[in-house]
């Protein structure tokens, strides 16, 4: 039998249509998180089964999809979602930023700029950001209603409070259009203000907890703050070890069991873009080469 | 009595063709005032445009309740085809559905009949699909709001004409409100709740 034993991306079109509409209203009203009928997905929860389905809803055959984990191209869960969607739509996957027009991601923002034609879909393990200070969802939902956030500020203020500074390094509480405060999934704080007028449309899936949410291109999204204690996004004080660049936000990879470590970008294609363009950092290997037959006297 | 094979047929290839005016409608309610076009055609009922028709077989089915303004619910056509292609069920009561089509923006009822969502649940709200005579013609409106980068300007011919005088409500209720999808034949447009006039002229 030749015949695929599943439709276009996966998805059966009623379960798209609910999806496609759910996306609708959550570009209607920015940060507002849209309940839908999340589906079992050939995946576990938590592996992206809230993005998968977004992507699965929006992807057509003329579309270039890329996926990263943590900024990296190259990951399991990464590949394993690009190669779903090489499989069940036929689609051309990219590793390259620019030439994506979908861009699945988990808890990274590329650092290549993004642009208009462009759609970044994160994957969302809880969409709730109220949900670790008020667990009942029907608290929650009607906190959002009335938009009553003290109790958020309360939580950054007990950072400050304790650790004289605001500790939270992920997601990071953000205030999208004025109105709704958003969880942007774990992304580091770094990647907080690209999410603002940021020119490509912003779609976020969970699917254990069933909810889509997004960010309209060209929409403020602020970081919750004080006055006297403003947002500071966070980066290692170092330069990237292979292609040395100083603004790029930056993994700490444990290199011995000696303390030896060595920070390198998280965006793997924006790294190897910049060492491809000569720049080179503290650590980057010297092009491999075959090593000569040892000769007897050097 | 009308028989299926007399019915204007639906998208030739289903998935595809739902995808790509899907992804139109998209854009169009991401980039407020923007005039996107539905490529994918499919036959469409007398009264319904060929957007309309797109729009309807991409996104309803069984569990999104239609409100049809006169014109449409008196035609046969039109419910029929809406019933064989998507098997939405069309209501009386506007105050309950997911998407309502009007052919005639003249005769558009009240804003506050249809859903409008609760503060819990505002996207439990009706999408109000208006057919209009020209989306690139017309007088020009000045848009502000998520999605548009600065001000958009729209130049189209609507009825009723205070449309967007109407859709003020949608600054009072937020986030309550009102999503509108303007067609014109196979042009469309969306002004999602948060979108604002800031000015017109002629």
């Amino acid at each position: 039998m030749n015949a695929p034993a599943y439709n276009f991306a996966y998805l059966d079109e009623q379960t798209k249509r609910m999806i496609r509409r759910a996306i609708l209203k959550a570009i209607a009203i920015p940060g507002y998180q849209v309940p839908f009928a999340s589906r079992e997905m050939p995946m576990p929860y938590g592996w992206g089964t809230g993005g998968v389905q977004v992507t699965a809803a929006i992807l057509g055959p003329q579309d270039v999809l890329k996926v990263i984990d943590q900024g990296s191209d190259d990951t399991t869960n990464a590949i394993s979602i690009r190669k779903f969607f090489a499989k069940t739509a036929g689609v051309a996957t990219t590793t390259a930023t620019e030439d994506a027009t979908v861009i699945q991601t988990r808890h990274r923002i590329p650092e290549t700029s993004l642009h208009a034609n462009q759609v970044l879909v994160y994957q969302v393990p809880i969409p709730e950001p109220l949900r670790f200070l008020e667990p009942r969802e029907t608290e929650t939902r009607r906190m959002h209603a009335l938009a009553e956030y003290g109790l958020m500020h309360v939580k950054l203020y007990e950072d400050i409070a304790r650790f004289g500074h605001i500790a939270t390094a992920y997601a990071y509480p953000v205030k999208v259009n004025a109105r709704y405060v958003m969880d942007p999934s774990p992304t580091p704080k770094f990647d907080n203000p690209k999410m603002d007028n940021c020119p490509a449309l912003q779609l976020f899936g969970a699917g254990r907890e069933k909810r889509i949410y997004a960010i309209p291109p060209y929409t403020q999204v602020v970081s919750l703050d004080f006055e006297d204690h403003p947002f500071e996004p966070y980066r290692f004080n170092a330069p990237c070890a292979l292609c040395a660049a100083e603004n790029s936000y930056l993994d700490e990879i444990v290199t011995d069991d000696k303390g030896g470590r060595m920070f390198v970008c998280s965006d793997t294609d924006y790294c190897e873009g910049r060492q491809a363009a000569g720049h080179h950092g503290s650590l980057s290997a010297a092009p491999y080469k075959e090593k000569a037959q040892e000769a007897p006297n050097g | 009595m009308t028989t299926i094979a007399e019915l204007p047929p639906g998208f030739v290839d289903k998935v595809l063709s739902a995808q790509s005016t899907f992804r139109s409608v998209m854009d169009a309610m991401a980039r407020p005032g923007s005039v996107q076009r539905i490529v994918p055609t499919s036959g469409a009922p007398h009264v319904m445009m060929r957007g309309t028709a797109a729009i309807a077989l991409t996104l309803f089915d069984h569990d999104t309740p239609l409100w049809l303004d006169a014109r449409m619910s008196e035609s046969t056509d039109v419910t029929k085809w809406l019933k064989f292609h998507t098997g939405a069920p069309v209501v009386q009561d506007s105050s309950i559905v997911s998407f309502a089509l009007i052919s005639e923006g003249g005769a558009l009822p009240s804003l506050e009949r249809f859903a409008l969502g609760t503060s819990e649940y505002p996207d439990r709200s009706t999408t109000l699909i208006l057919q209009v005579e020209s989306l690139h013609s017309g007088r020009s409106f000045e848009l502000r709001g998520p999605g548009i980068d600065g001000v958009a300007t729209l130049k189209a011919s609507i009825k009723p004409f205070d449309l967007f005088e109407r859709l003020r409500i949608n600054e009072a209720l937020f986030p309550r409100g009102i999503d509108v999808v303007l067609v014109a034949d196979d042009a469309v447009v969306a002004v999602p709740r948060t979108t604002r006039v800031v000015s017109k002229g002629s």
